[in-house]
């Protein structure tokens, strides 16, 4: 199963390599990053594949917005689908 | 892949729009929990209710979290409680009622829709007993939803039923006076009600559909008003291609839970409901829509003009975004429940005529209104009587939930909470439609050409 991660929030050191090691934690890969900072504010979307991941799509999440918090950021993992839906025929 | 800008503006819709799949309804029939005992058929129902939609709830909440996006609420709808209890050897139909109640709080969910009669062209002995029973079930439950149908196209309008229900009504605000009536906010009277509605509380699950299904209902005021401010003063035919192109993503969205849900519950997937549903929070509210399109305020001149265009533009953007589209499928214009509506209603630009006149353009009609607590009975069915005849006319569905509040005036506020909202009580006209009301018999169904 495909996922987009999207990390927003205020620009700090050690966004990406702290929401990297959580993924590798659960044996999620990541396919696609794309990531811009306009005015301090920064915004990462991750294309990841979750074939191999050892835990449900659910307990990630949960994962990751707390460590979002512990940030200051808002981290979400939804899976593509709902992306495709809205925005391709 | 996605864009980055595509991926955003899903989560700001979410996050800053209040996008969210409004409800996801199991609709289930009860025709099968029949029997001449009552306390069988009650138990019937209260097995059949919770087998079937034991899963519905976390079901809903997985899919929430896979997606990222809410679900507001998980409902019940089950077949017209009349035609069920019509079997069973008693007078007193309350009974039933509170079966449903059990049921749905034992599977979670926060409403349950059905202990409904559908009387358009004549009452049955049962249809009787259940509206009989309406003040004091939906009094001592705390989910069940009722609805009647007083008319439809094909049969006109029955007059005894009317009168009836503007009783029931009173009856029911009085026995929930403690709560300024609240009772009547769980009941619906409708003309021409569909058999596939998702949405409370005129929800049920109609005879002709099969056995259990899922159906969907969107939402998303916030989105179109979002996106109406993209579009400042540009012409009708933007604002209407931009409405259209919006309902279409969030339509999108409702089909993908809808079939999902549909999988993972193994039930067939009914209809996806495209209504644009408003709730109390500031920005996500019908009536802002309206006035982003240029009206000082809901209500002014060119209201009724403006939700013409909502609806149709809704409809057309959503119908291709779904298989199979339903329910209601049309803006909502609850007042209580619409945070521009409360707004409007209570600066005096928005009255109940004015409303009456919405009804004729968009779902569903006179919805969650509250009035004086002295409106007489008659005056409330004759208050019906209006909306069901323009249903009737054109062909559309149309409903009355309206609250006396008791021992509230013009200029009070009543408060139910959550959902549900705030209503500033309305003014009603003073003059008398006992008369018109006493008379009884049917309103003959109208022509269908001839039109003008």
């Amino acid at each position: 199963m495909k996922a987009i991660v999207t990390v927003l929030g205020k620009d700090q050191v050690g966004i990406i390599a702290s929401v990297c090691a959580l993924l590798s934690e659960h044996n999620i890969n990541i396919e696609d990053i794309s990531q811009t900072v306009l005015q301090e504010y920064f915004t990462m979307v991750m294309l990841v594949d979750l074939s191999d991941c050892t835990s449900s799509i659910g307990e990630v999440g949960e994962a990751l917005e707390l460590a979002g918090k512990q940030k200051g950021l808002s981290i979400r993992i939804q899976r593509e689908d709902i992306f495709n839906a809205m925005h391709r025929i | 892949m996605l864009n980055q800008n595509e991926i955003i503006q899903t989560i700001q819709m979410i996050d800053q729009q209040h996008l969210d799949v409004r409800t996801i309804t199991m609709g289930i029939s009860l025709l099968s929990c029949a029997h001449s005992d009552p306390k069988t058929a009650c138990g019937r129902v209260y097995d059949k209710i919770t087998r079937y939609a034991e899963k519905l709830v976390s079901t809903g909440e997985a899919i929430e979290k896979e997606f990222g996006i809410p679900i507001v609420n998980k409902r019940i709808s089950v077949t017209p409680m009349a035609l069920v209890a019509a079997a069973s050897d008693t007078g007193d139909y309350v009974p039933f009622a509170h079966a449903l109640d059990r049921a749905a709080k034992a599977c979670g969910v926060n409403f349950i829709g059905g202990f409904s009669a559908l009387v358009q062209k004549g009452m049955t002995d049962a249809d009787r007993k259940l509206i009989a029973a309406i003040p004091q079930a939906l009094a001592e439950t705390d989910i069940v939803c009722a609805s009647v149908n007083v008319g439809s196209t094909k049969a006109g309008i029955d007059m005894d039923a009317v009168a009836l229900m503007g009783r029931t009504i009173k009856d029911l605000a009085r026995r929930t006076a403690a709560q300024d009536g609240f009772g009547c906010a769980k009941l619906v009277v409708f003309c021409n009600a569909v058999e596939d509605n998702p949405f409370m509380a005129g929800a049920f699950h109609g005879v002709g559909e099969p056995e259990r299904v899922i159906n969907v209902g969107v939402s998303g005021p916030g989105v179109v008003y979002h996106a109406l401010q993209a579009v400042k003063g540009e012409p009708f035919d933007v604002v209407a291609e931009t409405v259209k192109k919006t309902a279409f993503r969030i339509t999108r969205m409702g089909q993908l839970v809808a079939q999902e849900a549909s999988r993972r519950l193994d039930t067939p997937f009914g209809i996806v409901d495209l209504s644009l549903a408003p709730t109390p929070a500031v920005g996500d509210s019908v009536a802002r829509i309206l006035e982003e399109m240029g009206l000082e305020v809901c209500g002014a001149h060119g209201t009724t003009a403006a939700l013409a265009l909502l609806n149709d533009a809704v409809k057309k953007g959503g119908v291709m975004a779904s298989s199979s589209v339903g329910g209601l499928s049309g803006a909502f214009i609850p007042v209580s429940e619409d945070e521009g509506m409360i707004a409007a209603a209570r600066s005096g630009a928005l009255t109940l005529d004015k409303l009456e006149a919405m009804t004729c353009v968009c779902s569903v009609g006179l919805d969650m209104i509250a009035v004086p607590g002295d409106t007489s009975a008659e005056t409330l069915s004759a208050i019906i009587a209006d909306e069901a005849a323009i249903g009737m006319v054109n062909t559309k569905t149309t409903a009355v939930r309206i609250i006396p509040a008791p021992g509230r005036q013009v200029g009070d506020s009543v408060e139910f909470g959550g959902l549900l909202g705030s209503a500033p009580v309305q003014a009603v006209h003073p003059f008398s439609s006992e008369a018109f009301i006493r008379r009884g018999g049917r309103i003959p169904a109208p022509m269908h050409s001839l039109k003008n």
